[in-house]
């Protein structure tokens, strides 16, 4: 039987009330989601329960109980306080999906602190702009990453503490930097928790927009009363599952779903540190007995090309809930995943800001393959018309997906950027920026992002972002980038480029720019293909139009091109 | 003439090993989170720029780019 129950009644009867009682939670409480995770886990007779089954690369393994992460946690969170780190700091957590990435994130709350996880394959650029706007005081890191932090640590003055938790004894450490072994350190039983309260910041994730640097979303401890509620009722997690959620925690997925909705419910959950190959994922699924799977379109299209014959080398029997996230999942794929594995994965729909899931597919409910759902209970979604901001009063109609805001997760602002954050609200809506449309029973279809920004493996990538460090290449002139679309990642980083005088267009050159924004930003952001050009497309005040460019890609029509300058 | 594994190896380390850990010919790259799948297209660029192939996308697979020895069967392949 799924929590949900009727998706209807639900609707009729919902109360964010419901989450807070279940959590014993009531208005005027502390409320710490590491305590919530961990020692209220224990507390109800769960302290012996496997929390979290960990397998690197090798296949090597390690398991922790309740109670293991309620010590590890308190243990972390004890260490940074050791260093100083009080409640409000930010401590970056740049790590690889190893434990104490998972448990570290529980002790940053714990002191509260606000946790701020980055993407470990983020290059150093990416990682000072981050860090600069956060005025991070204390990063976590493994010694595989501190190359990244050494090179720009003078440009850092305010990040006072570097902690790698896997130092080499034998090389000794430099400037500002902490040697924290979780294994060598004694564990702390009693450990005083920050009374934190819900307006309490918690977590702080970084965006990408279309202009601009990344923003930092600001989430707060009562986030938890949404996460767990959407945890149980979609993803539907029940005492016996084993879950496993694919998502990285330096991204939002991994911290909402892949960390405090799976802990604050009191399940079983798998983290797989490896890159990705179908033969290593069936296989992670049937030795784990993996129930529930929470994954992305990228890696269900990426299994899809791998073909349906490397499906039955395994038992994936014990497969009972499939949900998907990041970005639209086309209906082929829901269509396969039924075949191949007797379950579809169910869309689900949320951003960064949103902190949740807002509108999704519910085990119980009728699946229209393409669809992204209905809105969660207690969410008041709709579609409103892109100039008036009102609600549509027909179905069908393709317009700007509209949340009304006050449930538990929104964002409460963009750090340091408060502008920014008041234009995502008009005419009393969120608007997150994604363009839709509603059928005649209530589901909502995607059409695509309202600005230029890339979705590509469900990652947002911002063109500007690119663009700028395009230009700091020795040879690139003006750049513009665009997304083109991709079988796998749905769209991926395409550049043109005007050269310098003196440089010529090559195999070599284009090889070297792509590495060159490969290191500075992410293997995300880096340009899949670039297009030398004799001249970018502009408008007669020199702006470049992205838009004739996007347009080619895609095979659409060009549209307007009277502010086009002649040439 | 180059050793194709060598010269493999040392561009996989120059480009994509953040630290000093030591990469073997058998060493796993995908799978062993060394090389992700966005730039394995990088690599794959690098492969066609010097050994003058095409590797066909049905064939640049995150198996078939899992460590050293094996780009080189594929580049082989691909060399005829």
């Amino acid at each position: 039987m799924a929590h949900i129950g009727s998706y209807d009644e639900r609707v009729k009867n919902f109360d964010w009330k419901i989450s807070e009682n279940e959590l014993g939670y009531k208005e005027g409480d502390p409320i710490n989601i590491g305590w919530y995770c961990s020692d209220r886990i224990c507390e109800m007779g769960k302290a012996d329960k496997l929390a979290l089954i960990w397998e690197g690369s090798t296949g090597n393994e390690k398991r922790y109980t309740y109670n293991d992460i309620r010590l590890a946690s308190n243990t972390i969170g004890d260490f940074l306080r050791s260093l100083g780190i009080k409640n409000e700091d930010r401590v970056c957590l740049f790590m690889d999906k190893i434990p104490e990435l998972y448990l570290g994130f529980l002790g940053v709350l714990k002191i509260g602190a606000i946790a701020q996880p980055l993407f470990s394959a983020f290059g150093d650029e990416s990682l000072f702009i981050r860090l600069e706007n956060a005025q991070t005081r204390a990063i976590i890191t493994q010694r595989k990453h501190v190359p990244k932090v050494r090179k720009i640590l003078e440009k850092m003055p305010w990040l006072e503490h570097i902690i790698v938790v896997d130092a080499d004894p034998s090389k000794p450490l430099q400037e500002r930097e902490v040697a924290f072994c979780l294994e060598e350190a004694s564990k702390i039983d009693n450990f005083e928790i920050f009374p934190t309260y819900a307006e309490s910041p918690s977590v702080l994730h970084y965006t990408s927009g279309t202009t601009g640097q990344p923003k930092g979303v600001k989430h707060v401890h009562y986030s938890l009363i949404a996460q767990y509620l959407t945890t149980k009722w979609v993803l539907d997690l029940h005492n016996d599952d084993i879950y496993w959620c694919t998502a990285d925690p330096g991204w939002v997925t991994g911290t909402s779903y892949g960390i405090i909705g799976a802990f604050s419910n009191g399940v079983t959950q798998c983290v797989f540190d490896a890159g990705f190959s179908a033969d290593n994922w069936y296989r992670f699924i049937e030795k784990h007995k993996v129930s529930v799977w929470y994954s992305a379109p990228t890696a269900i299209r990426s299994l899809m090309k791998a073909g349906d014959e490397v499906v039955k080398k395994y038992d994936l029997s014990s497969l009972r809930h499939l949900a998907s996230v990041g970005e639209p999942l086309n209906s082929e794929a829901v269509i396969w995943s039924e075949k191949v594995f007797g379950k579809p994965f169910l869309d689900t729909y949320w951003q960064t800001e949103t902190g949740c899931i807002v509108i999704t597919n519910f085990p119980n409910m009728k699946i229209k393959p393409g669809s992204m759902g209905k809105a969660f209970p207690g969410i008041t979604a709709t579609v409103v018309d892109t100039k008036t901001f009102e609600p549509f009063g027909e179905s069908g109609k393709i317009g700007l997906i509209a949340i009304k805001p006050g449930w538990p997760s929104l964002m409460r602002t963009y750090w340091n950027n408060e502008e920014t954050y008041k234009k995502k609200f008009v005419n009393g809506w969120y608007i997150p920026g994604d363009r839709s449309s509603i059928d005649n029973e209530g589901y909502f279809w995607f059409v695509g992002r309202d600005d230029d920004v890339i979705n590509t493996g469900g990652h947002l990538v911002s063109p500007f972002e690119v663009e700028s460090a395009l230009l700091e290449h020795e040879a690139v002139a003006e750049s513009a980038v665009v997304s083109k679309p991709d079988f796998v990642n749905m769209e991926v980083v395409k550049a043109f480029v005007t050269l310098k005088p003196g440089f010529t267009a090559s195999k070599e050159l284009d090889l070297q720019i792509m590495n060159f924004v490969r290191k500075k930003l992410s293997p995300l952001a880096m340009p899949q293909e670039i297009e030398f050009v004799e001249s970018l497309p502009k408008t007669r005040s020199g702006k470049i139009m992205r838009r004739i460019l996007h347009s080619k890609e895609w095979g659409k029509e060009v549209g307007d091109i009277s502010t086009l300058e002649d040439d | 003439m180059e050793d194709m594994y060598e010269v493999v190896k040392e561009y996989v380390i120059d480009e994509y090993v953040e630290d000093d850990s030591e990469v073997t010919l058998d060493t796993p790259l995908i799978s062993g989170g060394i090389v992700d799948s966005f730039s394995m297209v990088s690599l794959k660029r690098f492969l066609e720029n010097k050994y003058n192939i095409s590797i066909p996308d049905d064939k640049a697979t995150p198996e078939a780019f899992d460590s050293v020895n094996k780009i080189c069967a594929l580049v082989k392949e691909c060399i005829g």
